[in-house]
């Protein structure tokens, strides 16, 4: 679904990513995970194509971004913002059909189609309660399920999330989670997110990709990289991995005074 | 309870409808009024001889002149308030207007530059536009930052917003200077254009074509601004050309604005209370926003412009004077129904 070749990221001075070839493959739920400034968000916008690569290339099933046309690169994969700023008073069903906007080239009302296609993507963030709502007076955790909602009415095989959990409650973490990984495991999309619940992470993915901040990065499956050792070299704290059931729990260890 | 889309069309119908209509009758109305009173009765008789091209009886006469100037007032209005959207929709800040980055204070220092060196009304014209020009020019080459790029512009519009205000600034300080050293004789025609007066305000074809383009452009990419004022840069992913669009936006509300400006002065609130007022009305959808703000634009200056006439008549008031009036308390009260 989709890759990177020779990737090398940058901020002013600092290189965060050096020589980054990955393959992310169809049906694959990948979480990015690293310490905050390590670089998460940036190759996320870099695989979004928000950003140009410092170096190297990400391809979207085996066609490099910048050969995409753009109104077609968006009916491949969509991208949740970190935060949103509503700066108008848009309702909340508008905000979902906005994201029909690659479906309809020639319209300038949208059809009954795609708002059967918003309301869907409402009801499975149950929020379609709110559909009449103004985006502005949601709260936090209600304005980022009806993001995840505008991003599901996008229908894209490839979903590329900043953080989806931020804001919500820990019922609906599960449920958004449970969601994507349903999404990847039934109908083959492929998700990569960044993430700092690692329990939450380890629980829905099927991939890791490591970055350290300074240029390296490691990727593997789960079971191979989300090892106590190796992330508590990458994060820059000791952790603990406690089996409870067959679910494993991620702690940061007591600090040694 | 959720719109379906059939019904969203015909809403669009239905106000736009209405809109169109009040613009009519509001041009009768500005027909009617003034100093010697029009009947409604003598309207079609006056209207048939003005359409044969002769002007006899002093009705007739006294509706070419009114209706002229109406239909500049239309046009005006209508350019403030679309070019009010847009920048609103470009700088995704809803108190943004068409004089926030400078380009009508940069109409300002053309406009009294060759108003103090008793030019002729031409000259002062051109210079307004030019002045207009300049400083959309300037700001593109300081902000580009901004406007770059055909898909993913980095970043808001922060750079462009500071950047137009302190140009608008640099320019105010010229234009103050300018107040300052003008002879008594020359500085109320100064004043005057700096408020906005529709008196004497040329009728011309260029600021309708001005406008129909504009109204194009707005209307096909209304889908686009959606998109943007929800998403802001995140847009791109949604297949919107960001960058493009930010400057399809820029030059465009900046065409607009020296269109107005030049053959009315500065006239203020229109371009920010219209747009403001209608999106509170219809919402701000900007497939209907667009058209309903440009006809409710051009109603409300049309209408502000006849009160201005006739208000203390014989005496007129610059039109700027009335819509900052008006505007100003019915800006405050909306703001405050909205807090609630």
């Amino acid at each position: 679904m989709l890759s990177t070749h020779q990737l090398s990221l940058k901020t002013g001075q600092r290189q965060l990513v050096t020589a980054l070839d990955w393959q992310v493959g169809d049906g694959q739920c990948w979480s990015i995970i690293g310490r905050n400034g390590a670089g998460k968000s940036t190759l996320l916008r870099t695989l979004a194509g928000l950003r140009a690569p410092d170096g190297g290339h990400v391809a979207i099933a085996g066609r490099p971004l910048a050969e995409w046309p753009l109104a077609e690169l968006a009916r491949q994969r969509a991208f949740l913002a970190q935060s949103r700023s509503d700066a108008f008073a848009y309702s909340v069903v508008e905000t979902v059909l906005s994201a029909r906007h690659p479906y309809h080239d020639n319209r300038y009302w949208e059809g009954s189609d795609d708002h059967s296609a918003a309301m869907q993507a409402l009801a499975a963030m149950e929020v379609d309660d709110l559909a009449s709502r103004d985006v502005r007076t949601l709260s936090g955790g209600e304005r980022q399920r009806v993001a995840i909602a505008a991003m599901l009415a996008q229908d894209t095989p490839l979903l590329l999330l900043d953080e989806p959990a931020n804001a919500l409650d820990l019922a609906h973490q599960v449920s958004v989670m449970r969601l994507l990984a349903r999404l990847c495991r039934e109908q083959g999309k492929t998700a990569i997110m960044v993430g700092h619940d690692l329990t939450l992470a380890h629980s829905v993915s099927t991939h890791a990709l490591l970055l350290m901040g300074d240029g390296s990065w490691l990727a593997g499956s789960t079971v191979d990289v989300m090892r106590a050792d190796i992330l508590s070299n990458y994060l820059g704290h000791p952790i603990d991995v406690l089996q409870h059931g067959n679910r494993s729990i991620f702690i940061p260890s007591e600090a040694q005074a | 309870m959720h719109p379906n889309p059939h019904h969203l069309r015909r809403r669009a119908t239905v106000i736009l409808t209405a809109l169109l209509l009040f613009a009519l009758a509001s041009l009768i109305f500005a027909g009617m009024t003034g100093s010697v009173h029009i009947p409604l009765a003598d309207i079609p008789a006056a209207l048939d001889e003005l359409a044969h091209g002769q002007a006899q009886t002093l009705a007739a006469t006294l509706l070419d002149l009114r209706l002229s100037r109406a239909m500049t007032a239309f046009v005006t209005g209508a350019a403030l308030s679309l070019a009010g959207v847009m920048m609103q929709a470009l700088l995704r800040n809803p108190l943004a207007d068409p004089y926030v980055l400078g380009i009508s204070a940069g109409a300002s220092v053309g406009a009294l530059a060759a108003l103090l060196f008793a030019c002729a009304v031409w000259v002062v014209d051109s210079a307004a536009f030019a002045g207009a020009v300049a400083v959309s020019m300037m700001l593109y080459l300081l902000a580009r930052r901004d406007l770059r790029g055909g898909t993913a512009a980095e970043g808001g519009t922060a750079l462009l917003l500071l950047t137009g205000v302190i140009l608008s600034s640099a320019c105010m300080a010229l234009v103050t200077l300018m107040l300052s050293i003008a002879p008594e004789s020359r500085l109320r025609s100064m004043v005057f254009w700096m408020i906005g007066d529709l008196a004497g305000a040329p009728v011309r074809a260029l600021p309708w074509l001005v406008l129909g383009g504009a109204l194009l452009f707005a209307l096909r990419s209304a889908r686009s601004m959606n998109v943007m004022a929800l998403h802001a840069e995140a847009a791109a992913t949604l297949g919107i050309r960001v960058g493009a669009l930010r400057k399809g936006l820029f030059f465009v509300s900046g065409l607009l604005t020296a269109s107005a400006v030049t053959s009315a002065g500065s006239i203020g609130f229109v371009g920010l209370i219209v747009p403001h007022a209608c999106r509170f009305a219809v919402g701000p959808d900007h497939r209907l926003l667009i058209p309903a703000a440009t006809l409710a634009g051009g109603s409300y200056l049309m209408l502000a412009d006849t009160l201005a006439r006739t208000i203390i008549a014989p005496q007129q008031l610059p039109v700027g004077v009335v819509t900052a009036l008006i505007g100003a308390p019915v800006f405050l009260y909306q703001l405050h129904r909205l807090r609630k």
